[in-house]
């Protein structure tokens, strides 16, 4: 048995939520340059080209990529061989979230009770943690910073098994259309198709962590993935709504085993601001 | 010349010729800005987002002053990061202008000139440019760290208790916005889709 101890833990996720808001992914850099060069849309090519210029003055001067410095999201891989000292995950998390919001300039951005009062915590905890034991010894935690603005456009539906293929591409380019402007495109969909109600949507949310251009391991998925990204370019929402052919830059898919009454479908609307790290202890 | 159309996103001009936009705005001013322009605002922006227009719309119910006269002036929907040592603000990207769209008639009936956020606005707020003769201007969501650049002086106003939802007096420096809503019913979001839709 190896053991952790919540410090380390909490050490570890102040630097990742510092950074994951500060510098942003080579894989979200490249897929900027991509949609540059198919971008027919002089506006939307001045939005990417401000991106662009975005992601640079905030990786050289530590400030955030976006003011919606995001919900703080942990999705952790635990080994079963290891044990967490000195309290429990979810305190570690929050310690960590607590230190790198606070002590790294960024924005408090959670209400305490969601309907009462809507009082800020000020240091933006809690975090939302995700645990899934894993065979081993290491401790993998990745830290996702979530915007409320897409994050407010994402969407479920519990489609019926006849509705198959066509109905479930029809939803995904529905929610991409749906978001629209508002939810600052260009967008990336994180799809979950199967399990349960509440699986399908962390399904949706793990599915965005998959490195951008890359393709989906399933062959069968992939294409179902390149076809609802064509058709969502299609729409002409473009950079910031402003009229375009890049209204999202990728369309992730994972899927699980699910009922024989059921077909549940989650979209975790992302925006540009696409912001996680991980670090394994 | 007003014909409820936006201009082509795609003639819009370059960054360097972009209109340059002054606050306080009069009716003549805001009768000079079409859908699709881009422009440079140099002056003072207001912000204010969810909690500070609740409190602002309680204290017209209540019959109370305003913190700042708003006739004339544009809102800016942000909650910025704080500041880093020896700047004067963190981050400063727009937010959701529709979260504001129940509080936005009212105050462009007092004589709000301009908004500035992101995403669609409802009939309501899009009839109320019409009438008392103002703008709703978009800035690119997510570029704060861009955008903060442009913000030269930040004073606090009113409601401090509210942290990043304060309402501050900021002025900004060819602050880059692009008109989405005009007072002629001109609508970017509706003009480009249009444009660039493919079958």
């Amino acid at each position: 048995m190896r053991t952790i101890h919540v410090e380390e833990i909490s050490g570890a996720v102040a630097r990742l939520v510092v950074e994951a808001n500060t510098v942003l992914g080579e894989d979200m850099l490249r897929s900027f340059d991509r949609a540059l060069a198919r971008e027919s849309s002089p506006a939307g090519r001045s939005v990417l080209i401000m991106l662009q210029d975005n992601a640079r003055i905030s990786r050289e001067e530590g400030a955030a990529y976006c003011q919606d410095t995001g919900f703080a999201i942990a999705f952790v891989e635990l080994g079963s061989e290891v044990h967490i000292a000195g309290g429990t995950l979810q305190q570690a998390i929050d310690g960590g979230v607590r230190r790198g919001y606070t002590q790294g300039f960024l924005r408090a951005s959670i209400v305490q009770d969601p309907l009462y009062g809507r009082k800020n915590t000020g240091d933006n905890t809690p975090a939302v943690v995700h645990i899934e034991q894993v065979p081993g010894d290491h401790l993998r935690i990745t830290m996702m910073a979530k915007g409320g603005g897409c994050e407010n456009r994402s969407q479920f539906k519990m489609l019926k098994p006849s509705d198959g293929l066509p109905g479930v591409m029809d939803f995904i380019v529905g929610c991409i259309a749906n978001a629209g402007p508002d939810a600052c495109p260009p967008l990336i969909a994180g799809v979950g198709i199967g399990g349960t109600f509440e699986k399908a949507a962390l399904l949706s949310k793990q599915a965005l962590l998959r490195e951008l251009g890359s393709p989906n391991p399933d062959p069968k998925l992939d294409e179902l993935e390149k076809q609802a990204l064509e058709r969502a370019n299609k729409l002409g929402i473009g950079p910031q709504g402003y009229g375009g052919d890049t209204t999202a830059l990728a369309v992730h898919i994972q899927t699980y085993p699910c009922h024989i009454a059921s077909l549940p479908v989650a979209v975790t609307i992302e925006c540009h601001a696409h912001r996680h790290k991980h670090v394994e202890l | 010349m007003p014909t409820g159309k936006a201009s082509a996103p795609g003639t819009s001009p370059a960054s360097a010729q972009r209109k340059p936009v002054r606050p306080p705005l009069s009716d003549a001013a805001v009768a000079e800005l079409r859908a699709g322009d881009l422009v440079a605002i140099t002056g003072v922006l207001y912000t204010a987002r969810d909690a500070a227009h609740a409190r602002l719309i309680a204290a017209l119910d209540a019959g109370q002053p305003l913190p700042f006269d708003v006739k004339g002036q544009i809102i800016y929907y942000v909650g910025p990061t704080p500041p880093h040592p020896g700047e004067v603000i963190g981050s400063a990207g727009p937010t959701t202008g529709g979260r504001m769209d129940a509080y936005a008639p009212r105050l462009l009936a007092l004589g709000l000139k301009g908004m500035i956020g992101k995403g669609y606005r409802n009939a309501a707020v899009k009839e109320a440019l019409k009438v008392h003769k103002a703008i709703y201007f978009g800035a690119v969501g997510g570029a704060g760290a861009y955008l903060r650049k442009h913000i030269v002086k930040v004073e606090m106003i009113a409601y401090e208790e509210l942290g990043t939802e304060a309402v501050r007096r900021l002025e900004v420096v060819d602050f880059p916005a692009i008109v989405i809503n005009d007072c002629y019913g001109g609508d970017l979001y509706a003009a480009g889709q249009k444009q660039y839709q493919r079958a």
